[in-house]
C-alpha cells in the first residue's frame, strides 16, 4: 500500500513538473515568436529616430536630387549614390537573370541522375562562398579583364574599378540564389503538366517555355525580385570594386558609389561631423524601406500571377 | 526558325548557362586556392604568427588575431542565434500559434531575411553609440547573431515542417505535453536543423558588412569581450586593396583559410545530414 501511495505521489509531482515545464516553455516560445517582430520594429524605430536630425534640417527632395556630397560643407546629395546603385542593380540583374533562369531550366528539366546532383551541389557551394572572396577574386581577375580588355574593346577608358566590374561580380553572386529558388518552383510542378503538354505534340522546349515557365512563373518572379534586393543591399563587393567616386557616373565603365558603399566609406572617418552620422543612418533606413517594398511587391505580384497563371 | 531548331538552340543555351555557372565556381575556388595556396606554401607560419605593430602597413606578422576574432565572434553568435531561431521555428508550428499569427511573424522574418547586412551593422552601431560603448567583440557577436537569426529560422522552420506528422500524433497519443512533443519533432527534424545551423555558421563566418563597424578594426589579439577585434573577412577586405604586395598576399592567404573553412563546413553539413538521418522515423540506420 505504501509503495502505491508513493508512486501516486511521485506521479503527481512528476506531472506537476511536466506541466510547469510546459507552461514556462510556452512563455519562452511565445517570446521567441515575438522576437522576430520586436527585432524588426526596434531596427526601424532606431533608424527612424536617428534619421530625424538630417531630415529636419535638410529637405528630403533636395537631398535625393542633389548631386553634391560633401559632408564637411554640410552638403548631403544622395543622387550619385542612388544612380550608382540603380546602375549596378540593373546591370547585374540584366546579366544574371537570363543565365539563372536557363540554368534552372537545365537543372530542373534536362539534367538527370548524377550530373543533376553534381551541378546543383556546385550551385549550393557557390551560394555559400563569402562575398569578400568574390571581391578578392574580382580584384585579381575581373579588374584587369575589364580594364585591359573589355573597356578598350568597346572604346571606353577604365582603370578596371567601376560599375561594370561590380555588376559582373554581383551577377555571379546573385545567380546561384535565383537558380535554387527557381529550381524549387519548377520541381514543385506536377508531372501531369509535362505529360499532357508533350502528349498533344509540343516539343520539350515548347512545353518548358509555354507551360512550365508560366506555371512556375510566380515562384521564378519572386526569386528575381529577391535577387534584386540582394544586389541592391550588397556592400562588401561594391566597396572593394566600385572605386568610390562621389560624382554621377557618365558611363558604365566609370567609378561610382552605391548607397551601401557610401556608408562603408564615410562612417569611420566622418563620425565627428554631427549630421553625417544621421545622414548615413538615413541611408540605412532607405535601404531597409526599399528592400521592404521589394518584398511586399514580390508578395503581391506573386499572388496576382498565381491567380492569372493557374493551371 | 522551325520549332526543332529553336528547341536545339535553347537546349544548348540552358546547358551553356549551367556550364558557365559551374565554370565560374571552379574559377573562383581555383583562383582563391591557387593564389592563397602559393602564399601559404611559401610561408605557412603567416597563419599563426601574431600580428606586428605596423601590420597593415608593412605586413609584419600574420593573421592569427583575425582567425581568433572570427572564432570568438561567430561561435557565441551561432549559439545565441540557434537558441532563438529554433525557438521561433517551434513557435511557428501549428501547436503554438494560429495560422494567422505565424503568417504575420513569417512576414516579418521574410523582411529580416532580405535586410541588407550593412543595415544590421548600422543598427548595432547606433546602439553602441547610444550606450556610450566602444566597438568590441561582444557587439560583433550581437550583430552576427542578428544577421544569422532569420537565415537559421528559415532552415529550422522548413526542417520542422518537413518532419512527419506521425511523430506529433504519436507523442500526443501517448499523453505528451506540447513541449515534449515539440522536442520529439525537433529530434525527427534533426538532419535539417543541424544543416541549417552549419549553414548559418558558414554565412556568419563569411560576412563582413555586419562586423565592419561593430567589432572594430583591430590589428591586435582580441583581449576580452569588450576589446576591439577583427575577423577574417574584415582583414581580407582591408588588405586586398593594399599597395604593398606583401600585405596583399596576406589577404590571399586569409581567403585561402576562409574558403577552406567554409567548404569544409558545407561538406560536414552534408555528411552530418546523412548521419543524423537515423533519428528520422523510417530513416537510414547506420
Amino acid at each position: 500500500m505504501s509503495t502505491g501511495t508513493q508512486t501516486e505521489r511521485g506521479d503527481g509531482t512528476r506531472l506537476e513538473r511536466r506541466l510547469l515545464l510546459e507552461r514556462l516553455s510556452s512563455y519562452w516560445l511565445l517570446g521567441a515568436g515575438l522576437f522576430a517582430v520586436a527585432l524588426f520594429s526596434l531596427i526601424v524605430l532606431t533608424l527612424v529616430q536617428q534619421s530625424i536630425p538630417i531630415v529636419s534640417e535638410h529637405s528630403l527632395v533636395q537631398m535625393l536630387t542633389s548631386s553634391n556630397w560633401d559632408p564637411a560643407q554640410e552638403e548631403f546629395g544622395f543622387l550619385p549614390a542612388i544612380v550608382g546603385t540603380l546602375y549596378v542593380t540593373a546591370l547585374s540583374m540584366a546579366l544574371g537573370t537570363p543565365i539563372a533562369i536557363l540554368a534552372a531550366i537545365y537543372i530542373a528539366e534536362y539534367a538527370e541522375g548524377r550530373l543533376k546532383i553534381v551541378v546543383s551541389s556546385f550551385i549550393d557551394v557557390l551560394a555559400a562562398i563569402p562575398s569578400v572572396i568574390f571581391g578578392l577574386v574580382g580584384l585579381i581577375v575581373v579588374v584587369p579583364f575589364v580594364g585591359d580588355y573589355l573597356a578598350p574593346a568597346v572604346g571606353a577608358h577604365s582603370i578596371g574599378l567601376g560599375i561594370v566590374t561590380v555588376s559582373l561580380v554581383m551577377a555571379i553572386i546573385v545567380t546561384p540564389f535565383m537558380i535554387s529558388l527557381s529550381v524549387e518552383s519548377l520541381e514543385a510542378l506536377p508531372d501531369e503538366l509535362r505529360e499532357s503538354s508533350l502528349g498533344v505534340g509540343a516539343t520539350k522546349w515548347e512545353t518548358t517555355r509555354s507551360v512550365l515557365l508560366r506555371a512556375a512563373g510566380p515562384g521564378i518572379f519572386s526569386a528575381i525580385l529577391l535577387g534584386f534586393g540582394r544586389v541592391f543591399g550588397a556592400t562588401i563587393v561594391p566597396a572593394m570594386l566600385i572605386g568610390g567616386q562621389t560624382t554621377i557616373p557618365e558611363s558604365p565603365f566609370d567609378a561610382a558609389e552605391t548607397l551601401p558603399t557610401l556608408i562603408v566609406n564615410d562612417f569611420g572617418e566622418l563620425m565627428s561631423i554631427p549630421l553625417t552620422q544621421s545622414a548615413l543612418i538615413f541611408v540605412g533606413l532607405m535601404l531597409l524601406v526599399i528592400v521592404w517594398l521589394f518584398n511586399f511587391g514580390a508578395m503581391l505580384i506573386r499572388r496576382r500571377l498565381q491567380r492569372r497563371w493557374q493551371y | 526558325m522551325d520549332r526543332y531548331a529553336e528547341q536545339r538552340l535553347f537546349g544548348l543555351l540552358a546547358r551553356g548557362s549551367a556550364a558557365l555557372v559551374v565554370g565560374v565556381l571552379l574559377l573562383v575556388v581555383g583562383v582563391t586556392l591557387y593564389r592563397g595556396g602559393m602564399v601559404f606554401l611559401t610561408d605557412p607560419a603567416v597563419v599563426i604568427t601574431p600580428p606586428g605593430s605596423r601590420y597593415m602597413l608593412d605586413g609584419g606578422g600574420g593573421f592569427l588575431h583575425a582567425i581568433l576574432g572570427s572564432v570568438f565572434i561567430v561561435v557565441p553568435a551561432t549559439v545565441i542565434a540557434t537558441t532563438l531561431s529554433l525557438s521561433t521555428a517551434i513557435y511557428l508550428q501549428s501547436d503554438y500559434s494560429s495560422e494567422r499569427t505565424s503568417d504575420v511573424i513569417n512576414m516579418f522574418l521574410n523582411v529580416l531575411w532580405g535586410t541588407p547586412p550593412i543595415v544590421y551593422g548600422v543598427f548595432v552601431l547606433t546602439i553602441i553609440i547610444a550606450v556610450g560603448a566602444q566597438t568590441s567583440l561582444i557587439f560583433g557577436t550581437i550583430a552576427i547573431a542578428i544577421f544569422q537569426y532569420p537565415i537559421m529560422t528559415r532552415y529550422a522552420d522548413e526542417a520542422l515542417r518537413a518532419a512527419p506528422d506521425a511523430v506529433k500524433q504519436a507523442s500526443y497519443g501517448l499523453g505528451a505535453t506540447r513541449f515534449e512533443s515539440a522536442r520529439m519533432t525537433v529530434r525527427a527534424a534533426l538532419p535539417g536543423v543541424i544543416a541549417g545551423i552549419i549553414m548559418g555558421f558558414a554565412r556568419g563566418i563569411g560576412d563582413a558588412a555586419t562586423v565592419l563597424f561593430t567589432a572594430g578594426r583591430s590589428t591586435q589579439m582580441p583581449g576580452g569581450p569588450f576589446d576591439p577585434a577583427t575577423t577574417l573577412p574584415i582583414l581580407i577586405f582591408e588588405q586586398a586593396a593594399s599597395f604593398n604586395a606583401e600585405v596583399r598576399s596576406h589577404a590571399y592567404a586569409a581567403s585561402f583559410v576562409l574558403i577552406v573553412a567554409v567548404l569544409s563546413l558545407i561538406i560536414v553539413s552534408k555528411l552530418l545530414a546523412g548521419r543524423f538521418a537515423r533519428f528520422a522515423p523510417g530513416g537510414r540506420h547506420s
